[in-house]
Protein backbone atom coordinates (compact mmCIF):
# COMPACT_ATOMS: atom_id res chain seq x y z
CA UNK A 1 0.00 0.00 0.00
CA UNK A 2 2.75 2.34 0.94
CA UNK A 3 4.64 1.74 -2.04
CA UNK A 4 1.31 2.16 -4.36
CA UNK A 5 1.76 5.61 -2.41
CA UNK A 6 5.05 6.70 -3.40
CA UNK A 7 4.56 5.23 -6.75
CA UNK A 8 1.31 7.42 -7.60
CA UNK A 9 2.86 10.48 -5.66
CA UNK A 10 6.33 10.00 -8.38
CA UNK A 11 3.99 9.80 -11.59
CA UNK A 12 2.19 12.80 -10.21
CA UNK A 13 5.65 14.72 -9.32
CA UNK A 14 7.37 14.05 -12.21
CA UNK A 15 5.28 15.27 -14.59
CA UNK A 16 4.31 18.63 -12.57
CA UNK A 17 7.28 21.30 -13.32
CA UNK A 18 7.27 21.86 -9.50
CA UNK A 19 10.15 19.37 -9.16
CA UNK A 20 12.38 20.02 -12.03
CA UNK A 21 12.34 23.79 -10.55
CA UNK A 22 12.79 23.08 -7.14
CA UNK A 23 15.78 20.70 -7.64
CA UNK A 24 17.35 23.33 -9.45
CA UNK A 25 17.28 25.84 -6.60
CA UNK A 26 18.04 23.37 -3.85
CA UNK A 27 21.06 21.87 -6.20
CA UNK A 28 21.74 25.61 -6.66
CA UNK A 29 21.88 26.61 -3.51
CA UNK A 30 23.61 23.66 -1.95
CA UNK A 31 26.40 24.43 -4.51
CA UNK A 32 26.54 28.23 -3.37
CA UNK A 33 26.83 27.25 -0.02
CA UNK A 34 29.86 25.11 -0.85
CA UNK A 35 31.33 28.17 -2.67
CA UNK A 36 30.94 30.30 0.13
CA UNK A 37 32.34 28.06 2.83
CA UNK A 38 35.35 27.25 0.32
CA UNK A 39 35.96 31.27 0.82
CA UNK A 40 34.50 32.20 -2.71
CA UNK A 41 37.54 30.19 -4.13
CA UNK A 42 36.96 29.92 -8.42
CA UNK A 43 37.73 26.66 -8.43
CA UNK A 44 34.40 25.76 -6.47
CA UNK A 45 32.53 26.70 -9.20
CA UNK A 46 28.41 26.90 -8.33
CA UNK A 47 27.77 25.80 -11.59
CA UNK A 48 29.85 22.95 -12.15
CA UNK A 49 28.49 21.51 -8.19
CA UNK A 50 25.10 22.22 -9.13
CA UNK A 51 25.05 20.40 -12.62
CA UNK A 52 27.16 17.95 -11.04
CA UNK A 53 24.32 17.15 -8.56
CA UNK A 54 21.63 17.48 -10.99
CA UNK A 55 23.06 15.39 -13.38
CA UNK A 56 23.41 12.45 -10.85
CA UNK A 57 20.36 12.79 -9.35
CA UNK A 58 18.22 12.82 -12.97
CA UNK A 59 20.95 9.63 -13.77
CA UNK A 60 19.44 8.06 -10.56
CA UNK A 61 16.02 8.64 -10.79
CA UNK A 62 15.98 8.06 -14.26
CA UNK A 63 14.67 10.93 -15.57
CA UNK A 64 15.08 12.42 -18.89
CA UNK A 65 16.57 15.96 -19.76
CA UNK A 66 13.09 17.09 -21.05
CA UNK A 67 11.16 16.22 -18.19
CA UNK A 68 13.40 18.16 -16.05
CA UNK A 69 13.93 21.34 -18.18
CA UNK A 70 9.79 21.25 -18.26
CA UNK A 71 10.46 22.82 -14.36
CA UNK A 72 13.78 23.90 -15.14
CA UNK A 73 12.90 26.54 -18.09
CA UNK A 74 11.40 29.29 -15.60
CA UNK A 75 15.27 29.91 -14.48
CA UNK A 76 16.43 29.53 -17.96
CA UNK A 77 13.82 32.42 -18.69
CA UNK A 78 15.13 34.22 -16.44
CA UNK A 79 18.57 34.79 -18.74
CA UNK A 80 16.80 36.77 -21.51
CA UNK A 81 15.73 39.59 -18.46
CA UNK A 82 19.15 39.39 -16.55
CA UNK A 83 20.92 40.01 -19.96
CA UNK A 84 19.31 43.27 -20.32
CA UNK A 85 20.09 44.46 -16.73
CA UNK A 86 23.53 43.73 -17.70
CA UNK A 87 22.85 47.10 -19.13
CA UNK A 88 22.44 48.90 -15.57
CA UNK A 89 26.63 48.04 -14.75
CA UNK A 90 27.58 48.97 -18.02
CA UNK A 91 26.13 52.29 -17.50
CA UNK A 92 27.70 52.70 -14.71
CA UNK A 93 31.12 52.26 -16.30
CA UNK A 94 30.65 54.20 -19.12
CA UNK A 95 33.13 57.05 -18.45
CA UNK A 96 35.67 54.37 -17.96
CA UNK A 97 34.22 52.25 -21.55
CA UNK A 98 34.84 56.24 -23.58
CA UNK A 99 38.21 56.48 -22.57
CA UNK A 100 39.38 53.24 -23.54
CA UNK A 101 37.13 52.56 -26.71
CA UNK A 102 39.95 51.93 -29.27
CA UNK A 103 42.04 49.55 -26.72
CA UNK A 104 39.27 47.49 -26.52
CA UNK A 105 38.42 47.12 -30.09
CA UNK A 106 41.33 45.90 -30.82
CA UNK A 107 41.62 43.88 -28.00
CA UNK A 108 38.19 42.70 -28.58
CA UNK A 109 38.87 41.09 -32.54
CA UNK A 110 42.30 39.30 -31.61
CA UNK A 111 40.82 38.08 -28.62
CA UNK A 112 37.75 36.50 -30.50
CA UNK A 113 40.44 35.47 -33.43
CA UNK A 114 42.38 33.69 -30.82
CA UNK A 115 39.72 31.90 -29.46
CA UNK A 116 38.59 30.41 -32.81
CA UNK A 117 41.48 29.66 -34.38
CA UNK A 118 43.56 27.86 -31.09
CA UNK A 119 40.58 25.70 -30.87
CA UNK A 120 40.24 24.15 -34.23
CA UNK A 121 44.40 23.90 -34.20
CA UNK A 122 44.14 21.88 -31.30
CA UNK A 123 41.26 19.76 -31.76
CA UNK A 124 42.16 19.32 -35.84
CA UNK A 125 45.94 18.39 -34.35
CA UNK A 126 44.48 15.75 -32.12
CA UNK A 127 41.93 14.36 -34.34
CA UNK A 128 38.34 15.89 -33.96
CA UNK A 129 36.02 15.24 -36.71
CA UNK A 130 34.89 18.24 -39.01
CA UNK A 131 31.52 17.90 -37.50
CA UNK A 132 32.95 18.74 -34.03
CA UNK A 133 35.65 21.26 -34.84
CA UNK A 134 32.67 23.78 -36.14
CA UNK A 135 30.71 22.86 -33.60
CA UNK A 136 33.71 23.92 -31.18
CA UNK A 137 34.61 26.75 -32.83
CA UNK A 138 32.66 29.92 -31.48
CA UNK A 139 32.43 27.88 -28.35
CA UNK A 140 33.57 31.53 -26.22
CA UNK A 141 30.53 33.31 -26.46
CA UNK A 142 26.64 33.25 -25.41
CA UNK A 143 24.74 29.77 -25.91
CA UNK A 144 22.16 31.17 -28.22
CA UNK A 145 24.75 32.96 -30.75
CA UNK A 146 26.86 30.10 -30.62
CA UNK A 147 24.05 27.92 -32.05
CA UNK A 148 22.94 29.89 -34.51
CA UNK A 149 26.49 30.47 -36.14
CA UNK A 150 26.91 26.74 -35.80
CA UNK A 151 23.94 25.50 -37.11
CA UNK A 152 24.49 28.44 -40.19
CA UNK A 153 27.77 26.20 -40.65
CA UNK A 154 26.45 22.61 -40.23
CA UNK A 155 27.58 22.22 -37.48
CA UNK A 156 25.44 20.44 -34.54
CA UNK A 157 23.76 23.14 -32.18
CA UNK A 158 23.32 20.85 -28.80
CA UNK A 159 26.91 20.13 -28.75
CA UNK A 160 28.16 23.24 -29.10
CA UNK A 161 25.64 24.53 -26.02
CA UNK A 162 27.67 21.69 -23.81
CA UNK A 163 31.05 23.33 -25.22
CA UNK A 164 29.75 26.79 -24.28
CA UNK A 165 28.70 25.98 -20.85
CA UNK A 166 32.37 24.04 -20.31
CA UNK A 167 34.14 26.69 -21.77
CA UNK A 168 32.45 29.26 -19.08
CA UNK A 169 33.06 27.21 -16.15
CA UNK A 170 36.51 26.19 -17.20
CA UNK A 171 36.97 30.09 -17.97
CA UNK A 172 35.39 31.13 -14.62
CA UNK A 173 37.61 28.56 -12.70
CA UNK A 174 41.23 29.14 -13.93
CA UNK A 175 40.47 33.06 -15.04
CA UNK A 176 41.67 34.74 -11.97
CA UNK A 177 44.89 32.10 -11.59
CA UNK A 178 45.87 32.87 -15.38
CA UNK A 179 45.87 36.64 -14.29
CA UNK A 180 47.92 36.18 -11.12
CA UNK A 181 50.34 34.68 -13.84
CA UNK A 182 50.47 37.07 -16.38
CA UNK A 183 50.43 39.95 -13.68
CA UNK A 184 47.10 41.10 -14.72
CA UNK A 185 45.66 43.84 -11.88
CA UNK A 186 43.28 46.06 -13.25
CA UNK A 187 39.47 44.78 -12.69
CA UNK A 188 38.20 46.34 -15.49
CA UNK A 189 41.06 44.62 -18.09
CA UNK A 190 40.33 40.98 -15.63
CA UNK A 191 36.57 41.68 -16.56
CA UNK A 192 37.44 42.30 -20.54
CA UNK A 193 39.22 39.15 -20.72
CA UNK A 194 36.75 36.49 -18.95
CA UNK A 195 33.81 38.09 -20.54
CA UNK A 196 35.35 37.53 -23.93
CA UNK A 197 36.42 34.36 -23.22
CA UNK A 198 33.66 32.88 -20.99
CA UNK A 199 30.72 34.82 -21.94
CA UNK A 200 27.67 35.07 -19.20
CA UNK A 201 29.37 32.33 -16.99
CA UNK A 202 32.53 34.16 -16.95
CA UNK A 203 30.86 37.50 -16.36
CA UNK A 204 28.99 35.84 -13.49
CA UNK A 205 32.20 35.39 -11.91
CA UNK A 206 33.61 38.87 -12.63
CA UNK A 207 31.40 40.55 -10.84
CA UNK A 208 32.27 38.27 -7.28
CA UNK A 209 35.44 40.45 -8.50
CA UNK A 210 33.17 43.59 -8.43
CA UNK A 211 31.44 45.98 -10.20
CA UNK A 212 34.25 47.21 -12.42
CA UNK A 213 34.99 43.78 -13.74
CA UNK A 214 31.42 42.75 -14.24
CA UNK A 215 30.50 45.78 -16.69
CA UNK A 216 33.51 45.43 -18.35
CA UNK A 217 32.81 41.40 -18.64
CA UNK A 218 29.60 42.14 -19.54
CA UNK A 219 30.69 44.64 -22.53
CA UNK A 220 33.02 42.37 -23.78
CA UNK A 221 30.43 39.33 -23.43
CA UNK A 222 28.35 41.30 -25.65
CA UNK A 223 30.37 42.70 -28.21
CA UNK A 224 32.12 39.24 -28.52
CA UNK A 225 29.10 37.85 -29.49
CA UNK A 226 28.45 40.44 -32.52
CA UNK A 227 32.42 39.54 -33.64
CA UNK A 228 32.43 35.99 -33.25
CA UNK A 229 28.77 35.57 -35.48
CA UNK A 230 30.55 37.73 -38.06
CA UNK A 231 34.13 36.33 -37.38
CA UNK A 232 33.52 32.24 -37.67
CA UNK A 233 31.55 32.01 -41.28
CA UNK A 234 34.91 33.95 -42.67
CA UNK A 235 37.76 31.90 -41.01
CA UNK A 236 36.14 28.75 -41.37
CA UNK A 237 36.77 27.68 -44.51
CA UNK A 238 40.42 28.95 -44.42
CA UNK A 239 41.10 27.04 -41.32
CA UNK A 240 39.21 23.90 -42.99
CA UNK A 241 41.54 24.25 -45.81
CA UNK A 242 44.94 24.29 -43.94
CA UNK A 243 44.15 21.26 -41.53
CA UNK A 244 42.91 19.25 -44.57
CA UNK B 1 10.28 45.64 -8.17
CA UNK B 2 6.94 45.12 -10.76
CA UNK B 3 8.19 48.27 -12.88
CA UNK B 4 11.36 47.01 -13.25
CA UNK B 5 10.97 43.91 -14.33
CA UNK B 6 8.50 45.19 -16.78
CA UNK B 7 10.79 47.52 -18.33
CA UNK B 8 13.58 44.58 -18.55
CA UNK B 9 10.78 42.75 -20.37
CA UNK B 10 9.79 45.46 -22.73
CA UNK B 11 13.46 45.93 -23.65
CA UNK B 12 14.09 42.16 -24.34
CA UNK B 13 10.97 42.18 -26.43
CA UNK B 14 12.21 44.98 -28.39
CA UNK B 15 15.33 43.71 -28.69
CA UNK B 16 14.02 40.39 -30.11
CA UNK B 17 11.51 42.39 -32.47
CA UNK B 18 14.36 44.61 -34.23
CA UNK B 19 16.59 40.89 -33.96
CA UNK B 20 14.27 39.03 -36.09
CA UNK B 21 12.86 41.92 -38.10
CA UNK B 22 16.68 43.36 -39.45
CA UNK B 23 17.78 39.74 -39.32
CA UNK B 24 20.79 40.29 -36.87
CA UNK B 25 22.87 37.69 -36.00
CA UNK B 26 22.74 38.77 -32.84
CA UNK B 27 19.97 37.20 -29.67
CA UNK B 28 17.08 39.48 -28.57
CA UNK B 29 18.60 40.15 -25.25
CA UNK B 30 21.77 41.43 -25.94
CA UNK B 31 19.75 43.76 -28.26
CA UNK B 32 17.59 44.35 -25.48
CA UNK B 33 20.81 45.23 -22.79
CA UNK B 34 21.93 47.66 -26.18
CA UNK B 35 18.55 49.85 -25.89
CA UNK B 36 18.47 49.59 -22.47
CA UNK B 37 22.01 51.04 -22.33
CA UNK B 38 20.95 54.01 -24.70
CA UNK B 39 17.48 54.92 -22.62
CA UNK B 40 19.64 54.81 -19.53
CA UNK B 41 22.33 57.38 -21.24
CA UNK B 42 19.26 59.29 -22.23
CA UNK B 43 17.63 59.33 -19.24
CA UNK B 44 20.75 59.97 -16.83
CA UNK B 45 20.45 56.42 -15.04
CA UNK B 46 18.51 53.86 -13.86
CA UNK B 47 16.02 54.98 -10.61
CA UNK B 48 16.49 52.72 -7.42
CA UNK B 49 13.92 50.09 -8.26
CA UNK B 50 15.52 49.20 -11.76
CA UNK B 51 19.23 49.22 -10.00
CA UNK B 52 17.65 47.14 -7.11
CA UNK B 53 15.98 44.66 -9.44
CA UNK B 54 19.22 44.79 -11.55
CA UNK B 55 21.34 43.97 -8.27
CA UNK B 56 18.74 40.94 -7.39
CA UNK B 57 19.17 39.11 -10.81
CA UNK B 58 22.78 39.73 -11.32
CA UNK B 59 23.64 38.86 -8.00
CA UNK B 60 22.86 35.50 -8.61
CA UNK B 61 23.30 35.30 -12.36
CA UNK B 62 25.06 31.93 -11.94
CA UNK B 63 22.07 30.25 -11.27
CA UNK B 64 20.36 31.07 -14.48
CA UNK B 65 23.24 28.95 -16.07
CA UNK B 66 22.42 25.77 -14.04
CA UNK B 67 19.36 24.03 -16.28
CA UNK B 68 20.92 24.26 -19.93
CA UNK B 69 24.36 23.40 -17.99
CA UNK B 70 22.72 20.00 -16.74
CA UNK B 71 22.19 19.66 -21.00
CA UNK B 72 25.31 18.60 -21.17
CA UNK B 73 23.99 14.78 -20.21
CA UNK B 74 22.98 14.03 -23.36
CA UNK B 75 26.40 14.54 -25.26
CA UNK B 76 27.56 12.31 -22.88
CA UNK B 77 28.27 10.19 -26.02
CA UNK B 78 29.89 12.22 -28.53
CA UNK B 79 32.29 13.50 -25.56
CA UNK B 80 33.25 10.33 -24.64
CA UNK B 81 34.46 9.30 -28.26
CA UNK B 82 35.92 12.47 -28.70
CA UNK B 83 37.13 13.75 -24.99
CA UNK B 84 40.98 14.09 -25.39
CA UNK B 85 40.78 15.94 -28.94
CA UNK B 86 37.96 18.43 -27.47
CA UNK B 87 38.70 18.50 -24.56
CA UNK B 88 42.35 19.80 -24.56
CA UNK B 89 40.99 22.45 -27.49
CA UNK B 90 38.69 23.72 -25.28
CA UNK B 91 40.92 24.05 -22.49
CA UNK B 92 44.10 25.32 -24.38
CA UNK B 93 42.06 27.57 -26.43
CA UNK B 94 40.00 29.33 -23.55
CA UNK B 95 43.09 29.79 -21.53
CA UNK B 96 45.02 31.69 -24.95
CA UNK B 97 41.93 33.88 -25.31
CA UNK B 98 42.25 35.18 -22.01
CA UNK B 99 46.05 35.32 -21.89
CA UNK B 100 45.58 37.05 -25.17
CA UNK B 101 43.13 39.57 -24.21
CA UNK B 102 44.29 40.49 -20.97
CA UNK B 103 48.24 41.13 -22.35
CA UNK B 104 47.00 43.12 -25.64
CA UNK B 105 44.58 45.50 -23.31
CA UNK B 106 47.24 45.97 -20.71
CA UNK B 107 49.98 46.83 -23.54
CA UNK B 108 47.40 49.10 -25.37
CA UNK B 109 46.14 51.13 -21.70
CA UNK B 110 50.04 51.56 -20.61
CA UNK B 111 50.82 52.83 -24.61
CA UNK B 112 48.12 55.13 -24.18
CA UNK B 113 49.21 56.06 -20.79
CA UNK B 114 52.67 56.75 -21.55
CA UNK B 115 51.80 59.28 -24.34
CA UNK B 116 51.71 62.65 -23.45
Amino acid sequence: MMRHDFTGLWVYLSASPLLGLTLTLLAYLGAWQLHRRAGGHPLVNPVLLAVLALIGVLWLTDTDYQTYFDGAQFVHFLLGPATVALAIPLYAQLQRLRTMAIPLGVTLLVGAATAIVVAWTIGALLGASEVSLISLAPKSVTTPIAMAVVEALGGLPSLTAALVIMTGIFGAMVAQGLFRLIGTDDPAVQGFAIGLAAHGIGTARAFQIGPQAGAFAALAMASNGLVTALLTPWLLPWLSRWFA
Amino acid sequence: MLNAITVLLVFQLAGEVLARGLGLPLPGPVLGMALLLLALILRGGPGPGLQNTANGLLGHLSLLFVPAGTGIMLHADRLASEWPALLAALVLSTLAALAVSALVLSALQRRKRSRP
